[in-house]
């Protein structure tokens, strides 16, 4: 196991079935996940879709509430993949909308790419290309605290994409982020990753070739997309372009023809 | 008998991590006895007694907690055996930071809050950078990347410490952070303290209540850092 490292590609991600809140089994027992695949989380609010993406995140091996084991490449990963951020397979974007940290926002890229074994400079990259994500643009100088909930998401996203280069991206409802979702998703699914994300937003449930979906804490079903669903996802996207367009115009002060 | 010590800031979650913990390791069929540290008041006793355990609270009132539990730690030792505990846990008060109240032989647990920001480890001083192993709480509360800056803060103050992410909430980490305390090795022979307590005795600690130096006796030190001895 110890040869796996984040280079190493493609990768299968394996979620082994747990228990639900009450206890019950999940009634999926296992799904595999390859290379490549978006996969989505669904369910109402409480269902316990961040407690999975929390059980993928920490590679759960049976030691979380839920019971639910993660292999990867059919073996339990050993501890190093776990929790040394420079070995770390998985980037996440979470809920948070704000950073707590007193730095620059310069100074905490540095240390973060630092911190994940990575050239310090990539710093200038991840603010340049989180400018490209939101409206008013962050500045290096900026403390971290003051910048707004969609600057801040704007800048984890091209963090995750910039420093955080891992092979399997879990992201919590990336449409609440003040950002453009769609380019947010882009930039993080990259080139032949795991990418998981849960989401209420019908685009990228259906951006997603399968979704888990959860109720009570449980894995509940799989369902795979299908043509019928396609075809709505077409008219979904034109909608989403639409609105798209019209947010920036009211947003720009102009008057919406 | 195995002894762990549990320091961190006041409010860092040092007692849910603890309460998790102890759950699993009765799971794994260790008896664990648990001795709570606190200055004026405490109500950890009567959440850890759920835990169907024994507890005991010392309050040190008056006197530095952290100086009244190392003075204390073979009475604690005697009624843990006393009660048939495998392994004694003890929970200090966390406040001055300039000490740490860790046995050599003793697992020494750092409970540190990520939301505190990442200069944190830096300030809290020999509690942290003497410790085996430094609990990450709260990490649910900020992005991945900050708990990464803040895990590397953590290395920079303690390179060889062990990071444990845990969540007093849902448990995360417990499993992990009760494996290490069932692997400690058992104490032996006399133990003496990782890192000297701070320079104390001074006329404030025997009550003197007057503010500015022409009241005080003792190792004084200035704000300019300059020391002097005022006395006999």
């Amino acid at each position: 196991m110890s040869q796996i490292n984040s280079e190493i590609m493609p990768l299968t991600l394996t979620i082994q079935g747990g228990v639900d809140k009450d206890g019950h089994l999940d009634a999926v027992s296992e799904i595999e996940i390859t290379s490549g695949e978006i996969i989505g989380i669904v369910g109402p609010t409480g269902s316990g879709k961040s407690t999975l993406i929390a059980d993928i995140e920490q590679f759960a091996l049976g030691d979380t509430p839920s019971g639910r084991k993660i292999l990867i490449n059919g073996l339990e990963p050993a501890g190093e993949l776990r929790c040394n951020p420079r070995k770390k397979l998985v980037a996440q974007l979470s809920q948070n909308m704000h950073f707590l940290a007193d730095m620059s926002v310069e100074e905490f890229l540095r240390m973060h790419a630092k911190s994940r074994g990575k050239d310090p400079g990539l710093a200038n990259k991840v603010i340049a290309l989180a400018n490209t994500l939101t409206g008013e643009p962050v500045n290096p100088a900026f403390p971290l605290t003051i910048l707004s909930g969609g600057q801040s998401r704007a800048l984890m996203v091209a963090d995750i994409a910039v420093i955080s280069d891992s092979p399997i991206v879990l992201i919590d409802e990336i449409e609440n982020a003040g950002i453009k979702k769609q380019e947010a998703l882009r930039l993080l699914a990259g080139e032949g990753k795991i990418v998981v994300v849960v989401t209420h937003d019908p685009m990228l449930a259906l951006m997603a070739s399968r979704r888990i979906v959860m109720k009570n804490g449980g894995m509940t079903k799989v369902i795979s997309t299908n043509e019928d669903e396609q075809r709505v996802f077409k008219d979904v996207e034109r909608m989403d372009g639409w609105l798209t367009a019209l947010r920036e115009t009211i947003r720009q002060g102009e008057v919406v023809a | 008998m195995k002894m762990v010590v549990v320091a961190g800031t006041p409010g860092s979650g040092k007692t849910s991590v603890l309460m998790h913990a102890v759950k699993d390791l009765i799971r794994a069929g260790h008896s664990p006895a648990l001795v709570k540290i606190d200055c004026m008041w405490t109500e950890d006793d009567a959440r850890f007694k759920r835990l169907k355990v024994p507890v005991a609270v010392g309050l040190s009132r008056d006197m530095c907690p952290d100086h009244y539990a190392i003075y204390n730690f073979d009475e604690m030792l005697e009624w843990a055996a006393a009660q048939g505990a495998s392994i004694l846990l003890n929970e200090t008060a966390g406040l001055c930071l300039r000490c740490a109240p860790y046995p050599d032989k003793a697992l020494a647990i750092c409970v540190i809050d990520v939301t505190t920001g990442p200069n944190s480890p830096l300030k809290v001083g020999p509690l942290l950078t003497t410790a085996d192993a430094a609990v990450m709480t709260k990490g649910d509360l900020v992005s991945q990347a900050e708990r990464e800056v803040f895990r590397e803060r953590i290395l920079e103050a303690n390179p060889g410490c062990r990071i444990i992410e845990a969540n007093g909430l849902s448990g995360k980490g417990s499993a992990e952070l009760a494996q290490l305390m069932a692997g400690w090795p058992d104490i032996c022979g006399e133990m003496v303290l990782r890192h000297n307590p701070p320079l104390a005795i001074c006329t404030l600690c025997t009550g003197e209540l007057r503010i500015a130096k022409e009241h005080h006796r003792g190792v004084l030190r200035h704000l300019d850092g300059f020391m002097e001895y005022k006395g006999e």
